[in-house]
């Protein structure tokens, strides 16, 4: 198990370039290089890219990614090195002896515009019609290499379908330039592996196990190749048209709930840091926006930190009291749609070992078309609820036919947080100038506990804080209820914290050490689940997985790009919200201890929470369609 | 069968080229091929010997040592003559390349057309083994290796040495970026080498005949003799064995071409050479050649021949990279805005120095020598194809 947690594949820069098996001793650690001219020293086994980008010296990139493997296929990155014949990749030529490198030579400019020419030649689309419009990279290189004209001509028609078919990802092939970004993140980053190329020439394309749809294939909806993709030939399926419609008819009721990672990002959208937070400016914009009522998805789930505590320690109890052989431990997290998608995908046998709780979202939609309905006395019929989420699975999540717990459609529209930032700006409002706003009663504020959900381990932390306080009627002993060993990036993380002088009804945890482990990216779920087959977690109390690489802050709906850097940045934005709170514990919220007051009556995993906050999962495999 | 009489490929008196790489250890082998200075026989012409002392140089405790037997290039058909005539040489290349640079294992990558040598093949390699040639402690020199024949899936690409390492590993014939080398990072990760059919067979020749001798023939830059597939508008066509340094007119006087317009060295990849040229030689240092050379006569048409070029290109680019995957389609439809009269010569410029830009940008051989026959033949033919139009 420790080498699972050693072997993890923390998704920051990969380098399968099995390096030159060179003697460090001879050469030195380091090298001495020449970039235009000027010397530097850089790392043995540096690519030229790397050296030139830690020095401030531009190179463009098209298919190079911090988070992914190298391609090398672009060529837009090419270089001129000294003594060799042919310009090189900068992306992968790795630095292991004294070369001297020119970056902006004839030969480089002349080759990187043909190069560029040569992939607008075969670019369907223009600018002014496309989502990406402003945020693209070739868009970007075009301006950088001043193209005027179309010096190899110009495709007229469309040569692929646009697959609309998956409720999460929207495929237009005819804007892709096959840098296989997309195909490396969904095999390499998630190992989910749905997208390959295909054909060879010029009939290669990217597209699916046997060209099928991409409703029909195990895509776990994830995103993540969405915000790997430079240009606009992968987007979210966007609601935010119907939205506008719900929100222009005086007949709806249209209420939003904001998930804790979109207002760590958003900003970025506005052309600000990562990593500035956002949270009472967006509650004014979509107030502006015209959204009768703004709650935060920290309530729901807060509200799943009681649900899902109380349902290990009731597995917990089942287990090791009554040796009850039906339950199953350890016990996985469920709020990651993208990550349900994937065991129901790979590990269908494994169902079981899921908290049954819905995620945060869903919670809300059928609280908001049940209780707040009930309060406030409106026809459930007429709410819309509308969902701002950093995530694409979200989508897919609210159409699961099971999802209807109120007896509507819980949750109406998934909204990404690169959508709800376009509906702003078409409302004429710029986000960071906007005055502060709060969230709406009757949910009000939330935790800090319900606000690091979006962050790797936050579920985690968050459910610690509460459980060991349950437990002992203490507060974890972790100083300022930072849980350090629940943060990070590190690809599955492991730890443990002891339950001693537990309260009374608690004495069969009387000293028992709580293990849990946290896995974010599917690719280390993956290695987590290998070992929890192999039998090797027997001794493991309770596992967090998020589908995407960070958590949620590195959702497949978040501002484009993403890295190593932005997500660490926005991390600490939230952290850094968490720590300013004044209910830092999800049971201390005094909405929760209302709603369980006045509505759900039975507590905690109660009969009516069963109804409305519990669901179930559906076993799918890799073969469908 | 070589056409005409063969002093290199020739068995007369040549005695054991293994035993004699045996009795040498690995380094004096390395460097017998270095001096002999035998360059490759796959078409780039790199140093055996450089790229042997690479591999052996290489710490690993596996390599593994490949015979590149794909010989994709149009007009090429002298590995297959090697194949059927002196697969034990071919073999014991192999093996003694496998001895000098320390792997235990070799492949050969075979063209899938020459299936049919397979039991051949077969054949041989268990006689090596039956006479202790193969396997364990051959001739009881305490070492070991063994040979795998492989058969290609017809991609001209799976030609090139990276993608054919990811052929032999199960994935799709693309080539790898480079550096890391073969000679370091090859198959499965291990330091490979991958030499031609012709390159083993005259490394073991080599070991026989004494590097010295090698260097004898052919010219200041490129020793030895060479295999050539001739073929086009002669009355001979066929497999010969020429010194480097053979003109184009002495060729085009052996195979008895008459009218020659035109010669193409080196395949669909390589140079076509136009009449005021056929002084030139086929060495490393003026044009060379993998071993394909195709003659034109005056009734051919060079725009058309150009055209089934850039049509194969465009069929066999892998996809990878864009200058190869839409370049070579962007030459070709230059080509057919040549034929129907609607290209002017500032777009058919630009296409020539987008050529350029393909053979230093592409990620591999293929593209980087696609445009070749387009930049040959429409400058050495431009006017001849104008003013047809
Ligand atoms: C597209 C392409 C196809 C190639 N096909 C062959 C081939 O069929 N046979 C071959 O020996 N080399 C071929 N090569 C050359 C190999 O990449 C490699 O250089 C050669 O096998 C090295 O052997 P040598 O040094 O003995 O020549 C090809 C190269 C390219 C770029
Ligand atoms: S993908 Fe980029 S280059 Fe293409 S149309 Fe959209 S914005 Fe323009
Ligand atoms: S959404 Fe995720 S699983 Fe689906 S194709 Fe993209 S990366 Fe792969
Ligand atoms: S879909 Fe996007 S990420 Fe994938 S290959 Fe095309 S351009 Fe690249
Ligand atoms: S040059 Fe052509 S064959 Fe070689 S990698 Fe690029 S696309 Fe593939
Ligand atoms: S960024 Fe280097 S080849 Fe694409």
């Amino acid at each position: 198990m420790d080498k699972i947690v050693k072997d993890n594949r923390a998704p920051v820069s990969q380098k399968p370039l099995v390096m030159a098996k060179v003697d460090k001793d001879s050469i030195g650690a380091t090298v001495g290089i020449e970039i235009n001219g000027n010397p530097y020293k850089v790392m043995l086994g540096t690519t030229i890219l790397e050296a030139c980008r830690e020095n401030n010296i531009h190179v463009p990139s098209l298919c190079y990614h911090e988070d992914l493997c190298l391609a090398g296929v672009c060529r837009v990155c090419v270089v001129e090195v000294e003594g060799m014949g042919t310009l090189q990749a900068a992306c992968t030529f790795p630095i292991i002896n004294k070369i001297k490198v020119h970056t902006t030579s004839e030969k480089v400019r002349k080759a990187r515009r043909h190069v560029l020419d040569l992939m607008l030649s075969e670019h369907y689309g223009e600018c002014y019609s496309c989502h990406r419009n402003g945020n693209c990279e070739l868009q970007k290189l075009a301006k950088e290499y001043g193209v005027d004209s179309y010096r190899f001509g110009h495709v007229e028609k469309r040569r692929y379908q646009v697959d609309r078919s998956s409720y999460s990802v929207v495929r237009d092939m005819d804007k892709c330039i096959l840098c296989k970004r997309c195909v490396r993140t969904c095999i390499d980053l998630q190992e989910v592996g749905v997208l390959e190329a295909i054909n060879r020439g010029d009939k290669t394309k990217v597209t699916t196990f046997m060209d099928k749809p991409l409703a029909e294939v195990i895509c776990i909806n994830c995103g993540q190749c969405i915000n790997r993709c430079p240009t606009a030939a992968l987007k979210a399926n966007d609601p935010s048209d119907e939205i506008w419609n719900v929100i222009d008819d005086p007949s709806k009721h249209v209420v939003i709930q904001t998930a804790p990672s979109p207002r760590a990002a958003i900003g970025e959208e506005f052309g600000l840091p990562a990593g500035t937070s956002m949270t009472y400016q967006m509650n004014t914009a979509l107030k502006m926006i015209g959204f009768d009522k703004v709650f935060d998805t920290d309530f729901t789930a807060d509200l799943t930190i009681m649900e899902e505590g109380t349902e290990l320690l009731m597995r917990l109890k089942k287990k090791l009291v009554d040796g009850d052989k039906n339950v199953m431990l350890p016990q996985l997290t469920s709020c990651s749609p993208g990550w349900i998608k994937y065991i129901e995908h790979f590990y269908p046998e494994y169902l079981d070992y899921l908290s049954t709780c819905k995620s945060p979202q869903q919670m809300f939609g059928s609280v908001i078309k049940t209780f707040y309905a009930q309060e406030h006395e409106i026809d459930p019929a007429n709410i819309v609820t509308v969902a701002v989420m950093p995530c694409s699975a979200k989508k897919f999540e609210c159409n699961r036919p099971e999802m209807d717990s109120s007896g509507f459609k819980d949750v109406d529209y998934g909204l990404t947080t690169r959508e709800l930032a376009q509906m702003i700006r078409e409302a004429g409002l710029y986000l960071p100038d906007l005055p502060a706003g709060n969230f709406d009663d009757p949910f009000g504020d939330a935790s800090g506990a319900g606000l690091i959900f979006g962050a790797t381990g936050g579920v985690m932390e968050a459910a610690l804080r509460t459980a060991y306080e349950l437990v002992t009627g203490r507060t974890v002993p972790f100083e300022n209820l930072d849980i350090l060993p629940c943060r990070g990036f590190n690809g599955v993380k492991q730890a443990s914290v002891k339950l001693e002088n537990v309260k009374p009804e608690w004495s069969f945890l009387e000293g028992v050490d709580l293990n849990f482990m946290i896995a974010h990216g599917t690719a280390n779920a993956k290695k987590v689940m290998e070992a929890l087959v192999k039998g090797e977690l027997s001794n493991i109390h309770f596992i967090e997985v998020m589908a995407c690489p960070g958590g949620c802050l590195g959702g497949g709906g978040q501002p484009i790009p993403t890295s190593p850097e932005i997500r660490k940045k926005r991390a600490e934005a939230i952290y850094q919200e968490d720590a300013g709170l004044p209910v830092r514990k999800s049971h201390e919220n005094p909405h929760i201890a209302y709603i369980y007051e006045k509505f759900l009556k039975d507590g905690p995993c109660g009969h009516l929470s069963h109804k409305l906050l519990h669901t179930h999962y559906v076993k799918r495999g890799k073969f469908i369609g | 069968m070589i056409k005409n009489k063969s002093i290199l490929f020739n068995k007369d008196n040549l005695g054991d080229c293994l035993a004699s790489a045996f009795a040498k250890n690995p380094q004096d082998i390395i460097m017998e091929i270095r001096e002999s200075n035998l360059k490759g026989r796959g078409g780039a012409g790199f140093p055996t010997g450089t790229k042997w002392m690479l591999a052996a140089a290489s710490l690993s405790n596996k390599k593994y040592v490949v015979c590149n037997a794909d010989e994709g290039e149009p007009g090429t058909f002298k590995d297959r003559v090697l194949l059927a005539e002196f697969p034990d040489l071919v073999f014991e290349g192999m093996v003694l390349a496998g001895y000098a640079i320390g792997a235990q294992k070799g492949f050969i990558y075979l063209r899938g057309e020459y299936s049919y040598l397979l039991k051949q093949l077969n054949e041989q390699l268990e006689k090596m083994v039956n006479s202790n040639r193969l396997g364990k402690n051959i001739l009881g020199k305490g070492f070991d290796f063994e040979i795998e024949i492989r058969l290609g899936a017809g991609a001209y690409v799976c030609g090139e040495e990276t993608a054919l390492i990811e052929s032999l590993e199960g994935h799709r014939g693309e080539a790898r970026n480079r550096p890391p080398y073969p000679v370091n990072t090859g198959f499965m990760g291990n330091p490979t080498i991958v030499n031609n059919v012709e390159t083993f067979v005259t490394a073991a020749i080599i070991m026989a005949r004494g590097g010295e001798w090698f260097t004898k023939l052919g010219t200041g830059k490129s020793k030895g003799n060479k295999l050539i597939s001739v073929s086009g508008d002669c009355d001979d066509p066929g497999v010969y064995e020429v010194p480097f340094g053979i003109t184009i007119n002495e060729l085009l006087k052996m195979v008895k071409a008459k009218n020659a317009k035109a010669v193409q060295v080196g395949g669909a990849s390589g140079y076509c050479a136009c009449s005021n040229e056929f002084e030139r030689q086929i060495s490393f240092e003026d044009l060379s050649t993998g071993g394909s050379i195709i003659i034109f006569n005056q009734s051919r048409d060079m725009l058309h021949i150009l055209r089934n070029f850039m049509e194969f290109f465009v069929e066999e680019s892998c996809g990878q990279c864009t200058p190869c995957r839409i370049g070579n389609v962007k030459l070709l439809e230059g080509v057919e805005k040549i034929e129907q009269g609607d290209c002017s010569l500032s777009y058919l410029k630009e296409l020539i120095e987008l050529g350029k830009t393909m053979k230093i940008a592409s990620k591999c051989g293929l593209g980087q020598s696609s445009p070749n026959p387009f930049i040959s033949i429409m400058t050495n033919f431009e006017q001849e194809i104008f003013s047809q139009r």
